[in-house]
């Protein structure tokens, strides 16, 4: 069959010391085997024309160039910020304030994501959605929490001591070269520790996602209902050129 | 023609050749065989991987598990096809048409019953019962009660074929959702003790419909190292009468089912074929008329 089987067999006896009897049905024995899904199988031509509509048309939407990158972007450019992360952060920010605002009157303060929640490169040349489903191929959602100002002290912490380009928006985070924190800005303003905060974030992190367990200690949590991918979509769609680069807004100094 | 596919079957395993052969000699059976096919974890993969893939460069694809599937239907048409959840989510397929052509593919494949995995739940309940009238194959859970849900009257604890005067039991297990899917989505679904919902349904296939095979999906997972978490290796110790566990969720690929000894110290066969419709796993069942001894229990397995 040129087929790439495993095979083996698989015995189960029953040793009989009686006369046969009929009329009983008897389990004499099992085999088992597995065949690999590859190339040396012919791919049923019924099934690839009922596909084929489905396909063309997703890859329609997929493929249509929604916005252009003039270099690559990348989350590996930077050590505590970088093109990608900070691109991601933006729209997150940009996207979901306007629906945050239009539900409870207030504004997004900043924006948390985490380094590994970019899933790939945004090649130069032509975006499009199919990008959009490269860089978060993940179903997680926008969500917005309320920190009070001690849990924000926390989280910068937690940021000083990863180590990890964790993408952010809203912030400005200044280390010194032995890791202390110089500084600490919030919309341009200090830390103020009697305040709520509130934070847009994936609800993969809120419910505990690469131990940011300072998420747990949320006052409220107001998911948004908006994919973090369509959010992206809905940018691309909105920009002719990707603009982003590794900037100051979270650094370490030398 | 069946007793020499078994013979071709048999030559495999040289060891045993003689002990198939005097079996049939001595009782002149009439050998009956059920094909059970199935996968797990297909997660909307409808397209074979593209070449240049890190992990499963040109693998999968739904039109040629549909002409390996045809083909041994051909050879023997007492088979039946299994999925053992998480049909959805995945690839942009899902995105955009909503499960739609994943069930539409599965109906036309001849899925014969499948249970339902947490990511089957990812569009919400509404979503799976929104993608109902594109099955044609069964939805079978033992674990979850849909009643105060939309799916209510959807799905089966369990679903008995007769083929070849064979008659085969199946049933479905669920993964428990709290913590893996958000509540807003399984909404009132209500998630049972798995090991006590197998055991009460295995003795319902095995007493009350006379079941001469019994099998059970699964999506609880097929082991756990560090959590203390229902799995089917050790549900497959619990076990009475259940012959076969297809598992998923674990994406666990097995090269051959393991063998796991039940409470009655019988095996059961616990198998999962990894997952994105990579590959497509196969087990065969020959059964024969002649009844056994009370005392001749004695069972030899060989891989």
């Amino acid at each position: 069959m040129g087929l790439k089987i495993k095979h083996f067999v698989i015995f189960i006896t029953i040793i009989s010391g009686g006369s046969c009897r009929h009329n009983s049905t008897h389990l004499s024995q099992i085999t088992s085997s597995q065949t690999r899904i590859d190339s040396s199988l012919r791919a049923s031509g019924a099934f690839d024309e009922f596909i084929a509509p489905y396909r063309s048309r997703l890859n329609e939407v997929l493929d249509s160039t929604l916005a252009y990158a003039p270099q690559t972007i990348t989350k590996e450019d930077g050590q505590f910020n970088t093109s990608a992360g900070n691109l991601i952060a933006d729209i997150i920010f940009s996207e979901a304030n306007p629906i945050f605002k239009s539900r409870t009157g207030k504004d997004i303060d900043f924006v948390l994501l985490n380094h590994g929640g970019i899933r790939s490169i945004i090649s130069k040349g032509n975006v499009s959605t199919r990008t959009a489903f490269e860089v978060m191929p993940f179903e997680n959602s926008i969500v917005v929490v309320a920190l009070d100002g001690h849990v924000i002290s926390e989280m910068v912490d937690f940021l000083r001591d990863s180590g990890q380009a964790h993408p952010v928006s809203g912030i400005q985070i200044i280390l010194n070269s032995d890791n202390i924190l110089n500084s600490f800005m919030i919309q341009g303003k200090p830390l103020d520790l009697t305040r709520t905060y509130n934070v847009a974030t994936s609800n993969y992190l809120v419910t505990g996602g690469d131990n940011m367990t300072f998420f747990k200690k949320a006052k409220s949590i107001m998911d948004t209902d908006y994919f973090i991918r369509n959010a992206i979509i809905d940018y691309f769609k909105k920009v002719d050129t990707l603009s982003t680069v590794v900037d100051d807004r979270f650094i370490k100094l030398h | 023609m069946k007793r020499r596919a078994f013979l071709k079957n048999t030559s495999v395993s040289g060891a045993y050749i003689g002990l198939g052969g005097i079996f049939i000699e001595s009782c002149a059976a009439e050998q009956r065989q059920v094909t059970i096919l199935h996968t797990n974890d297909v997660h909307s993969h409808i397209d074979p991987f593209p070449s240049n893939h890190s992990e499963y460069p040109n693998l999968g694809g739904v039109a040629r598990r549909a002409s390996l599937i045809e083909t041994i239907r051909k050879e023997n048409p007492n088979t039946l096809l299994f999925d053992a959840g998480d049909i959805f989510q995945g690839t942009p397929y899902f995105n955009f048409y909503g499960g739609e052509l994943e069930f539409k593919l599965m109906s036309m494949l001849k899925y014969d019953a499948v249970t339902i995995g947490n990511h089957d739940f990812d569009n919400g309940i509404e979503g799976l019962f929104a993608q109902i009238p594109n099955a044609e194959f069964a939805m079978l859970s033992a674990n979850y009660d849909f009643s105060n849900t939309l799916m209510d009257g959807q799905v089966a604890p369990y679903k008995t074929y007769t083929l070849d005067g064979i008659k085969i039991g199946v049933y479905g297990l669920g993964i428990k959702l709290d913590g893996l899917v958000t509540k807003k989505l399984f909404k009132e679904t209500k998630y049972l003790d798995p090991y006590e919902m197998a055991q009460d349904t295995e003795r319902i296939l095995k007493e009350n419909e006379a079941c001469d095979l019994i099998i059970c999906l699964s999506h609880i997972g097929y082991d756990y190292q560090t959590e203390d978490r229902p799995s089917d290796l050790k549900l497959a110790a619990l076990l009475n009468f259940t012959h076969l566990i297809i598992g998923g969720h674990t994406h666990t690929f097995l090269d051959k089912p393991t063998i796991v000894q039940n409470r009655k110290g019988l095996k059961t066969l616990v198998n999962q074929v990894g997952c994105y419709g990579v590959n497509l796993g196969r087990i065969d069942f020959y059964f024969d008329n002649r009844n056994t001894s009370p005392q001749a229990k004695g069972i030899s397995i060989s891989v």
